[in-house]
Parts: C-alpha cells; structure tokens; sequence
C-alpha cells in the first residue's frame, strides 16, 4: 500500500532527551477476564507526536488495553497514567477532564444514530463548553468536517452514510475538542482496500494538522507499516517485541515473524 | 447476566437477576437527585413515550370502551339492571381496564423499543462513547427514559380511560338510547377521588417498571445483534408479568384503605 509523498508518518527522533515525558505511561499492567489473563504484565509509552502501533492476534487484549486507558475496563494490577494523572485514582470530573484530552476512534465507529452528523458533533462539544468557551459552535463543526472532507453531510443521518463516511465522522467528532491524543481501535477493519487507504492518508494528515500523538490498534500490517513510528507486538498479553516496523520485520523470532508473512 | 428467561424458572438466577434490577433501580435514584438534570434529552423522551403513543393508546382504549360496554350488556339486562351500566362501565374501566390495558400496550411499545434501543447503542459501543465523551450514560439515557415512561404513563392512562368511557357510551347511545348527558352524569355521580387516586398512582408504579425494565436490558445488551432481540423481547414479558404483580399489590393496598 502506497501513500501520497506529502502524507508520511511523522520522522521522529526517538532520542531519549528530546521525546520529553511520556503522555501514557503504561506499567506492569494485568487485566484478567475470570481465568482468562489478556494482559500480563503489559509496559508501554506514548510520546508527543508520536504514532505507535500495536499489532496482535485477535482477542489479544488489543482493545481491552485501549479500553483501560480511558477507563471504560479497570484493570487489575499495575499502574498506567495519562498525562501524568494515574488514571485510576482520577474522581469523575478528573477523569471528564483527562478524556476531553484523549480521542478515541472507536472499531465500529460508534456514531449515535438516532442524532444527525451535525448532533453528533455538538454532543462533545456540548457537554465540554467551558474548555471550548468563546470559539462558535458552528465554525469548530465545519471545520473538523472539513479535515476529514465531509462538510456536506452535516444534515445526514448516520445510516445515510458508507462504512468509510461512519469512520470519517466518528474521526471528525473525536477531533472538534482538539485532543493531544487519539486512540484508533481497528481503524481499517471492515473498509475495503480502496477505503482504508483513504483512512490511513487521514490519520496522517490529521496528526499533521492537528499535532496529536496516536495509539493506533490492529492487525492490518499495512497500515502499521505506513502508519507507525514505532510499533509493539503483543502476544501472550505482554510486548513481545518493540520496534520500526523496519526492526520488527527483520526480527529472526519466529512469534514475530508471523505477522510479517 | 441472563438475556432469555430462564431465570424465571431457576431460583437462583431469579434472585440473582432480581437483586441486579433492584442495584439499578437504586442507581436511577441515586442519579435522579444529582443536578444536572438532561431537560433537553427528558423533554424528547417524554414527547416520543408520550405524544407518539397517543394513537395506539387511543384506538386500543376506545375498542376496549366499546367491547366491553357491548359485552356486559346483555347480562346486565337480564339482572334488569341496565341502568346500572354507566356505573359499572366507569368504574371498571378507571379502576382496572383502563390502567391495566395501558400499561400492557406501553410495555409492548415503549418497553421493547427501549430495550432494543439501549441494546443496539450498548452493543454498537455508542454508549462507550458517551462516557468517553464526559457523558453520564446512565444520566443521559436511562434517568431521562425512567423518568419520562413514569410521567407519561399515567396521562395516557388518563387519556384511555376517558375515549375508553366514551366508546362504551357510543354502545348505550345506539343499543339503549341514553343521552350524552344522562350516560356522563351517571359515570361522575359513581366515580369518586377513591377510584381515581389509586389508579393514578398505581399508573405511575406501572411506568417506573416499564422503564426499569426496558432500560435494565438494553442498558445490559450482551452478544451482538442476537442481543439486542433478546433484550427487546425479555423486556416485554417480564414488564408485562410485573405490571400484573404491582397490580396485584395496588389491589390488595386500595382495599386495605377502601376497609377503614
């Protein structure tokens, strides 16, 4: 899969001086399901501007990780902060506060389908006035519309639009509080290969514009490789190896390899 | 969390499933008394539990008015006590038709469709992205629909009872020559504040459980689209057989005070 020369994933320098403090800082975390341990002891970082890829087998615990970061699970053991706040202490309106800074894109793309595109951006902004006090209501929605080149549909129901469009929306509607991370759960399954390239153009253009770090979730190996700065596999609910998709590709480790072939 | 009705068969799933209704009813009081209320979300609930029932409401309880009124008649002749109808009519249908009859239809409309509405937001992740959004879901989609099946409930009752008395009028007027006026002043001499306030009240017990229920399972919709039926359907069946357990209790409560 091939992008467009201008739309490149940020070049970072993982420099330990110059990526500054983690935004999640993720350590020793266990999520259990009854018996069924899905995160043993998982440990990870985000860093400003960053994308980092996680790829793991489905049922890995892929999303669940993503679902304890803005605390929709509790996880069992561990510690895991969010722009410095340790996510599970947070009261309700700590936490409010902390998830206005942190997008989440959801597998299904999860619009509220009885509200009109239109209401489903002024939901979120809606419910946090006060962060976006004194800025029109109207402008913020056109202009989140337009980054994801949607503005036409603002009177459209949700079931009017493609599976690609449901994404785009949802993509707009976690951008109009202008968050400093988004979390992508599975952002090009279910999308043809025509679609989900158009989607993996603007999670790009979107970090560019909006200067957001990403956690993208997913097992399209495509997408990760043009997508990610840095990428961690997941198996057997740990960071079984960390790396550039360059690093991880050449890896003799035959768990590894497997999601390279 | 159990989404067929086994439970109603197996003891403890029954209790279990009870007590797990009962901490969500508890939850929908605690949050019911924590400001902000959603007045905007309550108003929209209340015209679409409300307004759009008004129909379905009204054709069902003018039927009933008139099958009921059609029905007794001939018995009543054959007792001579013909002029007794009105009397009778009324009461049975403020007391029990009308209350009864309603929220039966109520729980089929409006207990199913928020059941599959809930359910189809819980299993397509949209009430995940309320809350991550700074959203009480529970505030915003549960308090709203309880509260505003329990406010509706009783003015559609009110509103059944009255086409329901009117229906079995229409049935007097063409069988038994009897006047407008004569059939109305025969219903108000017999109807008393000691039918209406219980009715009315125990109207109100029948919304709050309509939307308990409804909001309990959907709000709890597991496994898919299969789920989403489930919750719709259960939600039904056990609202409509707990419309009949409050009932009985309303009865049983309104003799005690008709005793003294």
């Amino acid at each position: 899969m091939q992008t467009s020369p201008q739309i490149q994933a940020n070049p970072l320098i993982f420099n330990e001086k110059e990526r500054g403090a983690p935004l999640i800082e993720i350590r020793d975390l266990h999520k259990a399901f009854g018996n069924h341990h899905v995160l043993n002891g998982f440990n990870m970082d985000l860093f400003e501007r960053e994308n980092l890829v996680i790829v793991g087998k489905s049922g890995s615990g892929k999303s669940v990780l993503l679902k304890c970061i803005v605390r929709l699970e509790e996880y069992d053991s561990g510690s895991l902060k969010v722009l410095g706040s340790n996510i599970s202490e947070l009261g309700q309106d700590e936490l409010d506060r902390i998830r206005s800074d942190v997008g989440f894109l959801f597998q299904g793309s999860a619009l509220y389908d009885s509200m009109t595109v239109r209401e489903n951006l002024q939901f979120p902004l809606r419910r946090h006035a006060d962060r976006m006090r004194g800025e029109d209501e109207e402008k913020l929605i056109l202009s989140a519309l337009e980054s994801v080149g949607l503005a036409h549909t603002l009177e459209l129901m949700p079931e009017e639009l493609s599976g690609g469009m449901k994404r785009r929306v949802a993509l707009a509607r976690t951008l109009i509080l202008r968050p400093k991370i988004i979390l992508y759960d599975e952002p090009t399954s279910g999308l043809d290969p025509i679609t989900s390239k158009e989607i993996i153009e603007l999670i790009l253009k979107v970090q560019h514009q909006y200067d957001t770090a990403s956690l993208i979730i997913t097992h399209d190996m495509d997408c990760a490789r043009v997508i990610s700065n840095r990428m961690i596999i997941l198996v057997d609910g740990i960071n079984y190896g960390e790396g550039t998709y360059q690093e991880l590709a050449g890896s003799s480790e035959p768990k590894i390899r497997a999601f390279f072939k | 969390m159990p989404t067929s009705l086994n439970f109603i068969t197996n003891g403890k799933a029954f209790f279990d499933e009870t007590g797990r209704i009962s901490l969500f009813a508890a939850r929908f009081f605690r949050e019911v008394v924590k400001p902000p209320l959603e007045w905007r979300e309550l108003l929209k609930q209340c015209y679409v539990v409300g307004y759009q029932s008004l129909l379905l409401v009204g054709v069902t309880g003018f039927i009933i008015g008139l099958v009921f009124d059609i029905q007794t008649r001939p018995t009543m002749i054959d007792f001579g006590a013909e002029g007794y109808m009105p009397a009778m009519v009324s009461i049975a249908i403020v007391r029990e038709i009308g209350p009864i009859i309603t929220a039966l239809i109520c729980a089929g409309k409006i207990g199913s469709s928020i059941g599959a509405e809930l359910g189809s937001m819980k299993v397509t992740e949209q009430i995940d992205a309320m809350e991550v959004s700074g959203t009480n879901p529970f505030k915003f989609l549960v308090v709203t629909r309880i509260l505003a099946v329990t406010l509706m409930l009783p003015l559609l009752v009110i509103m059944a009872d009255t086409v329901g008395l009117f229906g079995a009028f229409l049935v007097e007027n063409l069988k038994g020559d009897v006047t407008f006026s004569l059939y109305f002043n025969k219903v108000f001499n017999n109807i008393v504040f000691g039918d209406l306030i219980p009715s009315t009240l125990k109207s109100f017990f029948f919304g709050f459980a309509i939307g308990l229920i409804g909001c309990y399972k959907g709000y709890n919709a597991e496994k898919g689209t299969a789920g989403v039926g489930a919750a719709a359907n259960v939600a039904v069946v056990i609202a409509s057989l707990l419309l009949f357990v409050l009932d009985l209790i309303a009865v049983l409560v309104t003799d005690i005070f008709y005793d003294l």
